[in-house]
């Protein structure tokens, strides 16, 4: 800009402006330095993380993140909150590095809808946000209602804490007002839906508490499906930390609750059985985030197809979607999948903004679940992109090994610590 | 008019030359995605704030070798041996020469 004077300039934008609106030239044009707008709607895992490595790889590109929390309190780690050894102080993170150090501007706000042939997002505050590329992160939101009476208001005395915050500690005060020898009810859904290992990973948590504090007390989860992420490592470990305390009931045995009666605490199954519990904790059936749904980006099954090289829409043009929002073939829902993504998805605009080839991509998921703060467990998986969309890597990942020492498990919890640390500074850190 | 198209002309330069004063693209997108995977774990930049082990500063040679190990099951491992068998010989250099030449 050095060969323009001041005045030159503001004429160059008024003529960019000007022969934009006129010729439908490139953005760039209208927007003097920049190389193109950037739209990411939600500051969540992959949100956040899109945002930030977008500008870390081309600070010519404007970034606008709208997000209607000042904070963000993740999801991973919120069941060691409901345990009590963790604070939620410690699992909520601000937009404030992303703002200030990486140039991202930061809009409190939330997406009403999307104009795709304007390349406009409408906020609900009435302001208009105009891109080039759309990446759409809104996560998940609850089927209310699938389950007979399980509606908001119902979560209200039965917590899903399915979405971390106020819901995280509504579960942990009822967990603490329960008298010992009280029953704790979880349902768990059938997939696909958010943290596969998260249910599994919570009963051994409340177990965790209740062994410490309320020893006669039970947990009882009744779940939709006959199967569940690193099952055997997970019966394992509630087995030996904590014998005769959790009762796994399937579908197969009539796991599925299909009713709820909040003011009894009573769940009713699939056949008609009716269980009443002290607590109970309901993880409804969900679907991708409203913004996504109502801007067509999902398909009949509630979820967004993409295509897997690029996690670009398949129903949108210059419109990506990542994170648990998405039909993403063998990647699971989780915080881990949504960081991949975005950095795909990040790449992916990046390239496309400068005129770059993008290549194919690879990703990878670990999660981590803890058994009790020393006994962490694993699943690990390499994905490729494949004519059959997105698979798992043959003979690689997997499950940690069944038979391992307690030292084996000791390490594993310490790098569950250890990925929440970088992860959490790799998304919202300075 | 005609001045009107003198100053696009010259926007049309400025526009050319501020995408060119552009950083070069750089390593290919490959080797730059599959150190992404990395930094999940290991940190931005490999600088890992926690119990991860951190891996900035190391050499591509080391870093070649660790992973053909763990993939080999020839070095102690709780999750890195499951991860490196999913990459070739060629994803392996690729991602240990990104990592040694851009993580700072
Ligand atoms: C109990 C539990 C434990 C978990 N543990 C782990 C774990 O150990 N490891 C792991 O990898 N994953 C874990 N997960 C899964 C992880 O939380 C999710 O996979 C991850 O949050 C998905 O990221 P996302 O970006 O798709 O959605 P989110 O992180 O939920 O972010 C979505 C964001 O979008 C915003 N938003 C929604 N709609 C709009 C709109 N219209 N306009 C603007 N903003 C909007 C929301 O406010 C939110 O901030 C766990 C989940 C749970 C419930
Ligand atoms: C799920 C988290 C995770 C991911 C993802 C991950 N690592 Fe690791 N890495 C570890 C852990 C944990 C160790 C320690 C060894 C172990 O227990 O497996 C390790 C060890 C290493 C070491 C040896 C370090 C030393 O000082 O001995 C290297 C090199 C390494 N990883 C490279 C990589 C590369 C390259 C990638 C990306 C392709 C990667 N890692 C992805 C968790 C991870």
């Amino acid at each position: 800009m050095s060969t323009l004077s001041r005045r030159d300039f503001a004429k160059f934008i008024a003529a960019g402006a000007a022969a934009g609106a006129a010729i439908g030239a490139p953005s760039v044009w209208a927007q003097g330095r920049t190389r193109g707008r950037v739209v990411v709607i939600g500051g969540g895992w992959g949100g956040a993380t899109a945002a930030k490595k977008i500008r870390q790889m081309d600070r010519a590109i404007q970034v606008t993140l709208v997000e209607p929390s000042a904070s963000f309190v993740t999801c991973p780690f919120s069941n060691y909150v409901i345990a009590g050894w963790r604070q939620i102080n410690q699992i909520t993170h601000n937009y404030n590095a992303l703002a200030s150090r990486h140039g991202v501007t930061v809009v409190r706000d939330t997406a009403q809808a999307i104009d795709g042939a304007a390349k406009r997002v409408r906020l609900a505050g009435g302001r208009t946000l105009n891109y080039d590329k759309l990446i759409v992160a809104p996560g998940i939101d609850f089927r209310w209602g699938a389950i007979e009476g399980y509606d908001e208001r119902a979560s209200e005395k039965m917590p899903h804490a399915w979405k971390a915050g106020p819901q995280t500690l509504l579960l942990r005060r009822q967990l603490e007002a329960m008298a010992d020898g009280g029953l704790v009810i979880m349902t768990v859904p059938a997939n696909p839906f958010r943290c596969p290992p998260g249910p599994y990973e919570r009963a051994a948590q409340i177990a965790y508490y209740l062994k410490q504090r309320k020893p006669r007390s039970k947990i009882l989860i009744l779940d939709a499906k006959d199967a569940f992420s690193k099952q055997g490592l997970f019966q394992d470990g509630w087995q030996s930390q904590y014998p005769g305390m959790i009762e796994w009931v399937p579908l197969s045995r009539d796991g599925a609750v299909t009713k709820v009666m909040p003011n009894e605490l009573t769940v009713e199954t699939q056949l008609g059985e009716k269980h009443r519990g002290a607590v109970v904790n309901v993880i409804p059936p969900q679907f991708a985030g409203r913004i996504a749904r109502d801007s067509g980006l999902a398909n009949a099954s509630g979820w967004c197809p993409v295509n897997p090289a690029t996690f670009e829409s398949t129903q949108a043009q210059n419109v990506h979607v990542i994170g648990d929002a998405t039909i993403a073939g063998a990647m699971p829902k989780s915080g881990f999948a949504a960081n991949s993504q975005g950095k795909l998805a990040a790449l992916a605009v990046v390239n496309a903004l400068n005129a770059r080839p993008h290549a194919a991509p690879t990703f990878v998921n670990t999660c981590y679940s803890l058994i009790a703060p020393e006994y962490g467990i694993s699943v690990a998986d390499v994905f490729r992109v494949t004519d059959a969309g997105i698979v798992a890597a043959p003979n690689a990942g997997g499950v940690s090994p069944r038979q391992a020492d307690a030292a084996f498990r000791r390490s594993e919890a310490q790098y569950a610590l250890g990925w929440y640390a970088s992860m959490t500074q790799d998304i919202w850190g300075a | 008019m005609p001045r009107l198209l003198a100053t696009m002309a010259a926007c049309a330069i400025a526009v050319i030359s501020v995408l060119h004063a552009a950083p070069a693209p750089g390593q290919t997108a490959s080797a730059q995605l599959l150190t992404l995977s990395c930094s999940g774990c290991h940190g931005a930049n490999g600088r890992s704030p926690g119990q991860m082990p951190p891996l900035y500063g190391r050499s591509a040679e080391m870093i070649a070798q660790a992973l053909r190990e763990f993939r080999a099951d020839q070095r102690a491992a709780t999750v890195m041996n499951r991860i490196a068998k999913g990459y070739t010989d060629a994803e392996i250099d690729a991602v240990a020469r990104e990592i040694a030449t851009t993580w700072r």
